[in-house]
């Protein structure tokens, strides 16, 4: 249960909006859910500045990943969230050779401080950080088809959440922060030439909202999700070719939904869509996905932990 | 017990973030952030070097200065000093910047630019591609796109402009011999290392007059920032005490006078039709049919009219027509032979599961869309070879010239010997084979890269002997990072780079006699 964050790029929409650490839900102590996502995500439009174009020498460019991803109760309050995404790349037209490896490698805290039921009403709040560090040596400079950004970043999120009945809202806004990455080319333009392999990732703010409807056995969801690159990012000016340091901004809309078996309440499939409405310097991605999860109780099963 | 723990996953959360978030924001150190120019030698003769176009040094008149001793020369002495006791911090960056030296910080600039506009026009509604136009250059495209030719020979031509200009300032700095404002007045501070040179006129007055009217003609749509880089380079010498104002403003007089040489052989020189037209583009593939070959196709979608076609044809400041076509490589290997088949396998070889460090070999040549293209790339490793050897300006310039008009002449050649074989990419023969690098817009062979490379390494060697393995192992990186990038035969980095040394040999000529060594 957990999501990258950046991702977007040109190419790799990640799994965005799965069911995720930014839902206002928390495992129980020494639970331990693990699954695995499979997510396919596809453009053939993409915003070079805002200028919206197609590129026929890309064609359609899709994403597959499969991502596993685990989420551990130190206690109630407190999780742990690891994922790592397996991806491949593809342009169905032109030259361009896809990429394919294991991306970036996610950890997120996710502790609940606060949770008060007033009247029918359940109020949470949260805080959430998180750290990704690339698994593989891939490259990020051979956009729109890399695996990522290759960029490690830490980011710290807010997050409120208000239930009442089976009904319920959630709210949140992170800061991401970016450290530069190394590129295999010795110099690069931006709006000047660089005389480095080094580039200055410009950070990010993410805000997502959703609401629906959730229960023990069902959530649905819809979901809206907006990106902004802060300072230091730049356009893909006409015809270019796209940089990492690019401003990569996307406003996402999506549905998610999580079922939970009746007879075995251990196991919970997920699935759900989401598109780019509006963005910048980033590909007009449909993204698709599916999962499974299973959730086991470490306490049940070694009953020695409790000595 | 349970709060203590809630407590510190919070702090500890947040300290994470905020350690994190503190050592991710490394300044970033770039390698064009050079020491002063000191010249070891200050090469006081070479007034004497023989030039490119001008038929002589004091073709176009300089005339006198005026004394040191006058009240007019002490009043700009006088504009020195109140510049100097209000520098400002903004002013000492401009001095950091310049006086690493003139002849270095326009050949960057010129980079700054080609990448700029080295992009290949958007395709119109009805999949044509209009032209970028010299005399409507704010139109879409704008002009130009400057793609490697556009760029070698623009950098060819400031290059040998600068250097006449310096050959020029050379002479006239011997010829009336004013003594610089420091001599002249020893209370004067001085912000760079002293020349013991005569001052007037300004090398830097010289090469901002004569770059910034070549870049005007070659770079129209950036006329503005240019101008501002010269302003720049003109406060530079007069608040760091090195120039008098009428040193510079001589300088730039005389450097305009010399660029108007080198503006008219530019629009003669056949650049301007190298795009070719539908009907040339039509014949070039119908008369490749007819010898039974597999005629080039642009791979671009929509497809692309080739590139530059007629750029063999461009004027060379080293070479005739002649020695174009007596430099041509044999015809590549027919793609009906075992030869081309065994040399095709070997690319689609390359590109099934690539090593990393094939792929970082590819990424660091690549030099395509939207960078300062192979020349560029030659020449900023020529400026970093430089920076150590503490050139004169006008040995700087000299030398440049070599190498620029030397990857001008591979230009033409290459681009000669592409248009008339005009064979096929790999990747159009056998499209199972993807690339790693986008695929250039023009014929295989042969290989530009290789080319560029070949003729760079020669110039380069000789210039530094030094350094020599070191370029011929770059040389050979970058022809190599072609077939990496599954978009060039070995044929054509081989004969490419064979075509590149010859070309690069005609530049080390005229280094011998030139006067320099």
């Amino acid at each position: 249960m957990k999501k990258i964050y950046l991702i977007y790029l040109l190419a790799v929409p990640f799994f965005m909006n799965a069911q995720t650490d930014i839902d206002g839900i928390m495992m129980n102590k020494n639970n331990f859910c693990v699954g695995a996502i499979y997510q396919y995500s596809s453009w053939d439009e993409y915003w070079e500045g805002d200028f919206k174009r197609e590129n026929l020498n890309l064609g359609t460019v899709s994403t597959r990943a499969i991502g596993l991803m685990g989420n551990y109760g130190i206690s109630d309050k407190l999780n742990a969230i690891f994922s790592v995404p397996y991806i491949e790349t593809n342009a169905s037209a032109g030259t361009m050779k896809g990429q394919k490896g294991i991306q970036d490698l996610s950890l997120t805290l996710k502790y609940m401080p606060l949770e008060k039921t007033i009247g029918e009403a359940t109020y949470s709040i949260y805080a959430l950080g998180s750290f990704t560090t690339p698994l593989s040596n891939y490259s990020a400079d051979y956009l729109p088809l890399s695996l990522g950004l290759k960029s490690k970043t830490v980011s710290l999120r807010l997050m409120g959440d208000y239930q009442r009945g089976n009904f319920f809202t959630t709210i949140s806004g992170a800061y991401v922060k970016r450290a530069n990455i190394t590129i295999d080319r010795n110099a690069y333009l931006t709006d000047e030439m660089h005389y480095t392999n080094e580039v200055d990732m410009p950070d990010a703010i993410s805000i997502n909202f959703r609401a629906g409807y959730r229960s023990n056995r069902l959530i649905a969801e819809f979901i809206i999700d907006n990106w902004v690159t802060q300072s230091g990012g730049f356009d893909i000016t006409k015809n270019n070719m796209p940089f990492p340091s690019n401003t990569m901004n996307a406003l996402k809309y999506g549905i998610n939904s999580k079922y939970t078996f009746k007879k075995i309440p251990e196991l919970s499939l997920v699935g759900g869509y989401n598109y780019v409405a509006e963005g910048r310097n980033v590909g007009k991605s449909d993204t698709f996905y599916g999962g499974v999860f299973y959730v086991i109780n470490f306490k049940k099963t070694s009953p020695q932990d409790e000595k | 017990m349970k709060n203590k723990i809630q407590k510190k996953a919070c702090t500890t959360l947040l300290a994470i973030f905020l350690a994190c978030a503190y050592s991710c924001s490394d300044d970033i150190i770039e390698r064009n952030e050079f020491e002063a120019l000191n010249p070891t030698n200050t090469d006081d003769l070479a007034g004497n070097w023989k030039t490119f176009l001008l038929t002589a040094p004091n073709e176009f008149l300089l005339e006198a200065p005026i004394a040191t001793n006058t009240p007019a020369f002490t009043r700009e002495i006088n504009e020195i000093k109140s510049y100097q006791t209000n520098i400002s911090e903004n002013q000492k960056k401009i001095i950091k910047y310049w006086s690493a030296g003139g002849v270095l910080r326009w050949n960057e600039i010129m980079r700054t630019l080609v990448a700029r506009h080295n992009r290949p026009p958007y395709q119109n509604e009805d999949g044509t591609y209009p032209a970028p136009s010299a005399a409507n250059p704010f139109a879409n495209p704008q002009f130009p796109f400057s793609n490697p030719p556009y760029a070698a020979r623009a950098y060819a031509y400031v290059s040998a402009a600068q250097y006449d200009a310096m050959v020029a300032t050379w002479y006239y700095k011997k010829l009336y011999n004013r003594a610089a404002p420091f001599t002249v007045d020893a209370t004067l501070q001085v912000l760079i290392p002293k020349s013991t040179m005569p001052s007037y006129p300004s090398e830097d007055g010289v090469l901002s007059g004569v770059t910034v009217e070549l870049l005007k003609l070659l770079f129209p749509t950036e006329i503005a920032y240019i101008d501002g880089k010269a302003e720049e380079q003109k406060l530079y010498r007069i608040i760091s005490g090195a120039n008098v104002r009428s040193d510079i403003d001589a300088g730039i007089i005389l450097g305009r006078k010399i660029a108007t040489k080198f503006i008219a052989r530019a629009g003669a020189d056949g650049a301007g039709a190298a795009i070719g037209n539908q009907a040339l583009w039509t014949q070039l593939e119908t008369q490749t049919a007819a010898t039974g070959e597999t005629p080039w196709m642009s791979l671009d979608l929509p497809a692309r009219p080739p590139m530059l076609p007629l750029f063999g044809k461009v004027k060379s400041f080293l070479m005739t027509p002649e020695m174009v076509v007596a430099s041509r490589p044999v015809p590549p290997p027919s793609t009906k032979s075992e030869q081309f088949a065994k040399e095709l396998a070997e690319i689609k070889d390359y590109g099934t599961n690539p090593s990393r460090k094939n792929m970082e070999i590819v990424a660091f040549w690549a030099d395509g869309v939207g960078t300062y293209t192979p020349p560029g790339h030659w020449n900023a490793i020529a400026a970093e070879a430089f920076v150590e050897q503490n050139y004169s300006e006008v040995r700087w310039a000299r030398n440049m010239a070599l190498l620029n008009i030397a990857m001008m002449d591979a230009a033409i050649s290459c681009w000669d010997a592409k248009y008339t074989y005009f064979n096929p990419r790999p990747s159009q023969l056998d499209p199972s084979i993807k690339t790693m690098t986008g695929v250039p817009n023009f014929p295989s062979y042969v290989s530009g890269h290789s080319t560029f490379s070949g003729a760079a390494c020669v110039v380069l060697s000789h210039i530094i002997p030094a350094k020599a393995q070191n370029f011929i192992n770059m040389e050979k990186e970058a022809s190599d990072s072609r077939m990496f990038g599954c978009i060039h035969y070995r044929s054509d980095c081989e004969k490419g780079l064979e075509l590149g040394e010859k070309v690069g040999g005609f530049a080390v000529a005229r280094a011998i006699i030139d006067g320099a060594e």
